[in-house]
């Protein structure tokens, strides 16, 4: 996982997007917080893909079904729709082509669930604008010289790659500095400029 | 000294030092190669208790050179058993709490029926007469003895290297007898660089003028100069290069200075020849043949149409792979494409491969990472399946 523990506040809201009982693999599943919180509220029926050999031994040891992998070459060996929802949590900003990951997530997965941190965000868009600095924030912690996340997109650019890839969106959620949710009624444009992490709800 | 080990040797096959299932011309064991095995028997070791809905019970299966005595003092060698440091009263596989049942492979040679065994047919032991035997047939002699104990499903099966073979078989062609299974350092088929080692061990045997066309116990003789080399060979394919120089090095045994003949001068000479010595006298050299034969010949996807999913279709078992970066013999790929395969099939799978410079053989080690790994994983399967805490 590439993003700050104590900052996941998007945890809650992709747990409440999941029904009970559902089938659901978890791309990039780091330690296991999402899957174990998901089989503790939810009782779901949970795999796990993982790049750190040291997050998929933690996984096993504490008993959650986890396999070593990458997400850019490793999903192809799963089946067509093997999953209710394929969550891809944190993670799509450190994948090498997040393109063909969104693409096979939505072939694995009847619905995908997608969050990542908002590079749209005004705190990103001050630090290059005034500073002309890359950002470095509590959310995005690391410098531009050593950090795993090599794709950043903006929710607006994430909307149009769900429309390239003819994804539907069945339900978004920003949320702001606080982790509170921003307002549905609110514009795209408000959303990407006050949200600082983004959970997207796809069908294909 | 010879003939008297030779005749330890039959008596061995015929009247283990364990418990005995024998079954009877009602009961053969169909092999793969076409033929029936009969009668034949089982020998075998449990620990623990079976519960009343016999839902507690746990397989595991030996390597190539183990036995049944997995947890409790070997009456051959007089050492504890190969994998002690795992299973007892307490351990991580908690004979307290789970029914663990270990059997000696068909085809081995410490009591289930194998070619020291004596053929009924001419009161001699089989020798080579003996059919030869699969993985396939050894499952299907274990699954007559889980049914013996009245067993529908076991909780778990595992094991390791040619054990994993077992699992995986087990998995394979009785998922619904398989609550959960562990295959440890294994592969889905041998590779030619594995089958070119065996071939090696079994010539080695067969150049010995005392393996008398597999004849020798009838001679009162065994080919231990064979064994024990083809025994040296397959021990370096167990260790990493990394771990045999950190152990030995280029260190001279009990000399100064190099002799300049061809005595053990260097200590992993010395360690080899006593591997090789130890192993011939607890080992049957046709037995060395067949179970070597057995694992050449596994390949799970071939038996399934070359697809090593469809060995798996629609299977309900919980998986968990285990591999060792230094393992050479069954390298971390061989785990990852049945992980993937499992994936391809819907399964539900771990796989933890654990960073160790002990090669092989580090399945049978105390190995942390191998043991809170197993630990995890039977915890959670033991939850799913009810068995408590």
């Amino acid at each position: 996982m590439s993003v700050n523990r104590a900052q996941r506040v998007d945890l809650d809201v992709v747990t409440d997007l999941i029904p009970p009982n559902a089938r659901v693999l978890d791309v990039g599943s780091g330690d296991g917080v999402l899957l174990e919180l998901l089989q503790e509220t939810k009782h779901i029926d949970g795999r796990g893909l993982e790049l750190s050999q040291r997050g998929v031994n933690e996984c096993v040891a504490r008993g959650l079904s986890v396999i070593q992998g990458d997400a850019d070459t490793d999903l192809k060996f799963y089946p067509d729709k093997g999953f209710d929802f394929v969550v891809l949590s944190q993670t799509m900003q450190a994948t090498r082509n997040p393109k063909v990951v969104l693409d096979e997530l939505l072939r694995i997965g009847n619905r995908a669930i997608v969050s990542f941190p908002n590079f749209g965000h005004w705190r990103v868009r001050l630090s290059l604008f005034v500073k002309g600095r890359m950002p470095v924030t509590k959310d995005l912690p690391y410098s531009w010289y050593d950090t795993p996340n090599i794709h950043f997109c903006t929710i607006r650019d994430f909307v149009n790659l769900c429309e390239e890839l003819g994804a539907t969106v069945e339900k978004a959620t920003a949320l702001d500095a606080n982790g509170q949710k921003i307002g549905l009624s609110m514009p795209w444009w408000f959303w990407n400029f006050f949200g600082q992490q983004a959970v997207f709800l796809l069908k294909r | 000294m010879a003939a008297q080990r030779a005749a330890r040797t039959k008596d061995e096959a015929d009247h283990p030092s364990s418990p005995v299932l024998q079954f009877g011309p009602d009961k053969p064991l169909k092999l793969d190669a076409g033929t029936l095995l009969s009668p034949f028997q089982i020998a075998y070791q449990t620990y623990g208790a079976l519960n009343a809905a016999r839902s507690n019970a746990i397989l595991v299966c030996h390597a190539l050179t183990g036995d049944q005595h997995v947890a409790n003092t070997n009456p051959v060698t007089g050492k504890p058993g190969w994998w002690e440091v795992l299973i007892g009263p307490g351990k991580i596989i908690d004979t307290n709490r789970f029914f663990v049942i270990c059997a000696n492979v068909i085809g081995g040679c410490l009591g289930s029926t194998g070619p020291a065994s004596t053929n009924p047919a001419t009161g001699k032991p089989y020798g080579l007469e003996l059919p030869v035997i699969t993985i396939r047939d050894m499952v299907r002699a274990q699954a007559m003895l889980v049914d013996h104990f009245g067993i529908d499903q076991l909780f778990c099966v595992l094991g390791g290297s040619m054990g994993g073979m077992q699992v995986l078989e087990w998995a394979a062609s009785h998922s619904e007898r398989v609550f959960c299974a562990l295959p440890i350092a294994t592969g889905a088929r041998h590779s030619s660089q594995n089958i070119a080692f065996h071939e090696v061990g079994r010539q080695a045997v067969m150049a010995d003028p005392d393996w008398h066309g597999g004849k020798y116990l009838d001679f009162g003789k065994r080919p231990e100069k064979g064994l024990a080399v083809a025994r040296m060979a397959a021990h370096i394919t167990y260790l990493s290069e990394a771990a045999l120089h950190r152990k030995f090095g280029r260190n001279l045994q009990d000399r100064e200075a190099l002799t300049f003949g061809f005595d053990a001068d260097f200590q992993i000479e010395s360690y080899l020849r006593h591997q090789g010595m130890t192993f011939v006298d607890r080992f049957d050299a046709n037995s060395y043949l067949y179970l070597t034969r057995a694992m050449d010949y596994f390949d799970l996807a071939a038996d399934h149409g070359g697809r090593l999913a469809d060995a798996f279709a629609g299977t309900k078992t919980r998986f968990c792979l285990v591999s060792f970066t230094s393992d050479w013999l069954f390298p971390t790929e061989e785990s990852r494409s049945i992980v993937h395969a499992l994936n391809a099939a819907g399964a539900s799978v771990s796989f933890v491969e654990i960073e160790t410079d002990r090669g092989h053989d580090a399945f049978l080690l105390d190995e942390p990472e191998l043991f809170a790994a197993i630990n995890g994983f039977i915890g959670s399967a033991a939850r799913a399946r009810g068995l408590g805490a």
